[in-house]
Parts: C-alpha cells; structure tokens; sequence
C-alpha cells in the first residue's frame, strides 16, 4: 500500500487549490460567526467573510499570534459548546500559562486519519510494531501518532518516554518495527543499546522512526540512522495544529510534505508580514482549513522554513517545506536586509575547511561580522588556502543575503559550545 | 633529507604568538628556525624545533591548531648570489615554491634555508644533483 488516501494526497494541483479555497471560505465563516474576538479582529482589519474571493486574499486577513490564545481564556477561541469538545491539549507557553486547543469527536478522527496519511508514506503497515516513546500527557506528540497508527491496523506499544532499559526490552521482546520518539532521547537510546553490545541490524528489527518535536539537523539523523541501521523521517506540528503530522516526510526524505487540504501555508517575511518569495526562507503561517472546535486563522507559528515548490518524486501533489530552520524571532536587519543566522550557517555548512561553530556580531545598521573557526582536521598549514576559503565565504553569504559581511577565522574552541539552543547573533547596536 | 616543520594557525590576538613560544621555552623545546606568514587577521606560524611530535603535543594541549609537514633545510654559501644560485636551479626546472625562510643558526660557514616547494622529492634529487648540500634531521639537531 502506497497511500492512505491516493485520491486526496495526489489530487490535482488546481482541485486542490479549489478545495482549500472552499475550505477556507467555511472556516473564515464559523470563525467570524461564533468567535467574538476573530470578529473583532476582522472588524480591525476591516474586513469581511465576503471579501474572500480568491485563495490569495487571505492576506487581507489579520494574524492570529499566540497572544490571542490567552483573549477570553481558556474557551475564548472555540466554536463549539463544551459538551461538544471531547480533547483537550495544552503547549507550554512563555508567559506562565499554557496555549489550551479544544478538539471535537470529528476533529480528533481527522488528526489520527491525517497520521495515517503520513505513516503509510513512509512504507508502515498493518503488521508493523510502533513503540511510541512520546509523552502522553497534556501534550498531543503521544496520542495522534497512537490513534494514527491503530487506524492504519499498526500494533502500538504505548511505552511513553524514559526508562530506557525497559524501551529496550520492549524492543527485543515484542520485534519493535517502528519508533516514535524526540531526537535527543533517541540518540541516547542509540548509544545504550550499542553500550550493551546489542547489535541493532541483527538482534533489532527496527526499520523505521519518525523523529520531531525538537529541532535536530541532518547530522543527527545520519548519525542515528548509522548506529541504529534504519530510516529515519522528519515529522513536524505543534499543539495549535494538531501536533505532529502536520508535515511529514515520505520515503524520498526529502522535505516535509504538508497536508494541504487541511492547512493552508504561507511562507512570510515575519517583519513586515508580506509573503516571501516561493523558495525563500520565512515563518511559516499556517491556516486549519478542516478543524470545528478550534479554527485558527493565519497562525504565526515562529518556526522558520522555506517551500520547496517543485513536486516530489512519490506523486503527492501537496507541497513541502524544508526542515525547520530556526525561529523567526532570530532574524536581524543588516543595511535594510532581513537575514536569519540560518542563511549564514547554510552557506558555512557548504564549505569545507570550517566548524560548525559560528557567530554573528552586529556592531552597526550597515555591517556584520561573522566569526567561523577553522575546522582543526582539515587544517593544512597553507595560508593560501585559508585566504581563498575566507573569500569563498564572504562571496557566498553575499549572494545569499546580499550583504557583504566581514569574515573572522578563529581558532577551534575559541566560540562558546552550542549546546541546543547556542548565541548565534551577538547584538552590541545601541540605538 | 626532508625535515618536519610545524605550521600553527595564529588569530592575529595580541599575545597569541607569546603564548606558543613560551610553551613551548616551558618544557625545553629550542626553536631552530621561525617564520609568520600573516593577513590582516590571521596567520600561520612556522617552526623547525629540536622535537616535533613533542611540540605539536604541548601546543595543541594549549589550544592551537598544528599540522606537521616536511620541508627541505639546504645550507648555501653565506655570500651574495648564494641563495639566487639554488633558486635558479629549481626555476630552470620549473618548481614552484611555496615559501622560503632563514635558520638562525649558521652550518659551518654556511647559512640554512627553510624551503617547501610543490615536489619535495624532485626538489631534492634535483639539488643533489647540483651538489647543493641538504641538511638531515641530525645535522638540524646538530646546529
Ligand atoms: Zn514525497
């Protein structure tokens, strides 16, 4: 079986385009209808449901943030009478509570026939063994994939996170095929098992895991995908969306198809709000075009990334974007042009000669001076080399960003160590 | 008759060329020859020392970044045209060098030149054939 559902996942470009559009249409309508403050906010914007003519007039509509999650909490956003809702799932917010998102009978039934969607991309099914290593709580990573997976026919073992000796032994005992599980648990899972002399090619049969919920970059998926002998698929969500499954993988690896008929994506500058270019990086925004209890229209999700518009070799005919890239609250203004510490590590990941190690200081509007330490195995002891490497960077962030930066090469172990979330853009500017 | 020469990247910090040769003073490592090679930021150190693989030990427990590479010593007459007379040879036969610097110490009445060209070892027949006079490790060790 190659898809859950052939018709809707390779429905044609421009049917699905109509059907986002009718969507949109129903969605804008309850909102504007039950919710007093999308009214409120439409009424702001001036706008009105009738506006919406085309699928690209939604970008008259205002944004939803995560501050509009807190207006009227907890029930402020909800289309449905409580004896309506059956689900509640909660994100962890900033700022003390939490984001709660309401689901419907209907809308729970969508998100797990959406992760089916996305499992049977990957090549699961019936038969296969899922241990889903997430947790089930508040939090919804756990129970979309276990609902998604039993709809698929998929035996699920509900192990939750930690207690790694006894992941194993679930592992071993029960011939786990699939794992659902953070990346970070999943790399210290990785070196317990080899640590115990298990060979995991021989006495696992584990093919597969999907890994989200945290940023990890293609370094750590080869690397797990190597100690553990398997294939390894991006999933990417958020609580406000359903969580995971919003955009998945297939067997390509090669970006994360995002299920068009149930959201509507812009890529956008997150400064000004205008839609980047289609390729370019920007936050993503996304629009439930398919929920009840909960619709959330043109939500800022922060994450950023870019669209890949060229269609995927599995046939899907919805879109992908690339792995998430970072947070939008990262980008920075250099001589009026909006750049993201990502577009500068894209291009340092490119050359060879330089560590992954790098920092941004901003010491005026008109110039930036990125810091990279030379890579210590690479070193050949040429000065000739170094100069031509230190040009070639400059050269490449120029094109990237269009602004010329003053390149610094340091010696190894100069810049603090990133550990997960490291100080990237160092911003000394006053005014 | 190649020789090991140490090459350490440098961020041109004040105080950063102090600290490696002071490093290496510490646990008695003589330098026999030196050579910076610089930009405006940074620049690579070079060092003929009495024990190599000693010193890259001592300089990377410092924090540098070391590659050890071979180089050739050749001892020329201490007059002028002596060293032109080497270079021409080399000229004629078409090999490019990559750079070239002085011992401190002289060999008899001879100067010692540190030189790393493209191809040590056509390089090095090609000297011996014109009966230039290439030091050994122990005719370093003996200067
Ligand atoms: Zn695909």
């Amino acid at each position: 079986m190659e898809f859950w559902n052939q018709e809707l996942e390779t429905l044609e470009s421009q049917k699905l385009r109509q059907l986002q559009f009718e969507r949109l249409k129903k969605t804008i309508l309850r909102v504007y209808q039950k919710v007093p403050h999308y009214r409120a906010k439409f009424q702001e914007a001036k706008v009105k449901p009738s506006d919406i003519k085309h699928l690209e007039d939604i970008n008259k509509l205002p944004f939803t943030t995560k501050e509009d999650l807190y207006v009227d909490y907890p029930f402020g956003l909800v289309t449905l009478p409580v004896e309506k809702l059956i689900r509640l799932h909660t994100s962890s917010g900033t700022t003390g509570k939490p984001k709660a998102i309401f689901f419907s009978k209907k809308d729970i039934n969508n998100s797990a026939d959406i992760i089916a969607r996305c499992l049977v991309m990957t090549g699961a099914q019936r038969g296969d063994i899922l241990q889903n290593s997430m947790t089930y709580g508040l939090f919804t990573g756990a129970f979309v994939m276990h609902y998604g997976a039993e709809k698929v026919g998929i035996l699920v073992i509900p192990a939750g996170p930690g207690n790694t000796e006894r992941q194993i032994t679930l592992m071993k005992d029960f011939g786990t095929t699939v794992l659902h599980i953070t990346p970070s648990y999943a790399l210290y899972v990785a070196s317990v098992i080899l640590d115990k002399g298990i060979d995991p090619r021989k006495d696992l049969k584990l093919k597969r895991a999907y890994l989200g919920a945290e940023p990890y970059s293609e370094e750590t998926r080869k690397k797990i995908e190597n100690m553990l002998g398997i294939e390894i698929y991006n999933c990417y969500g958020l609580t406000e969306m359903n969580g995971p499954g919003v955009g998945f993988e297939c067997k390509y690896k090669a970006g994360l198809h995002i299920w068009e008929d149930n959201f509507l994506m812009e890529v956008i500058n997150p400064e000004s709000g205008e839609p980047v270019k289609d390729g370019e990086i920007g936050e993503l925004v996304l629009t439930t075009l398919n929920r009840e209890a909960m619709p959330l229209i043109r939500y800022r999700t922060r994450d950023l990334t870019r669209i890949i518009p060229e269609p995927c070799k599995c046939g899907r005919t919805h879109r992908r974007i690339s792995r998430i890239l970072g947070r939008s609250d990262d980008m920075f203004i250099v001589k009026g042009v909006n750049i993201f510490p990502q577009q500068i590590e894209q291009v340092l990941m490119s050359i060879k000669g330089v560590a992954q190690n790098y920092q941004i200081i901003l010491e005026s509007y008109d110039e930036m001076t990125v810091k990279v330490e030379i890579d210590k195995e690479l070193f050949d002891g040429k000065i000739e080399r170094l100069i031509k490497m230190k040009e070639e960077i400059i050269d490449k962030i120029r094109s990237a960003t269009m602004v010329k930066p003053k390149v610094e090469l340091l010696e190894p172990g100069t810049l603090p160590i990133s550990e997960g979330k490291a100080k990237r853009v160092i911003d000394n500017r006053t005014i | 008759m190649k020789i090991k020469q140490l090459s350490i990247f440098l961020e041109n910090k004040r105080g950063r060329l102090y600290e490696a040769l002071s490093a290496l003073a510490k646990e008695g490592i003589n330098i026999r020859a030196l050579s910076i090679a610089d930009t405006s930021e940074f620049g690579i150190l070079r060092l003929i020392v009495t024990e190599p693989e000693k010193a890259k030990e001592i300089l990377e427990k410092n924090e540098f970044t070391v590659k050890i590479a071979n180089v050739i010593a050749m001892a020329v007459a201490d007059k002028p045209g002596g060293l032109a007379e080497a270079l021409k040879y080399l000229y004629d036969a078409n090999i490019n060098i990559e750079y070239i610097y002085a011992f401190v110490e002289k060999s008899g009445e001879k100067a010692v030149v540190v030189l790393r060209t493209e191809n040590l070892d056509k390089t090095i027949s090609l000297l011996q054939q014109k009966d230039i006079k290439l030091l050994s490790w122990d005719d370093v060790l003996a200067l």
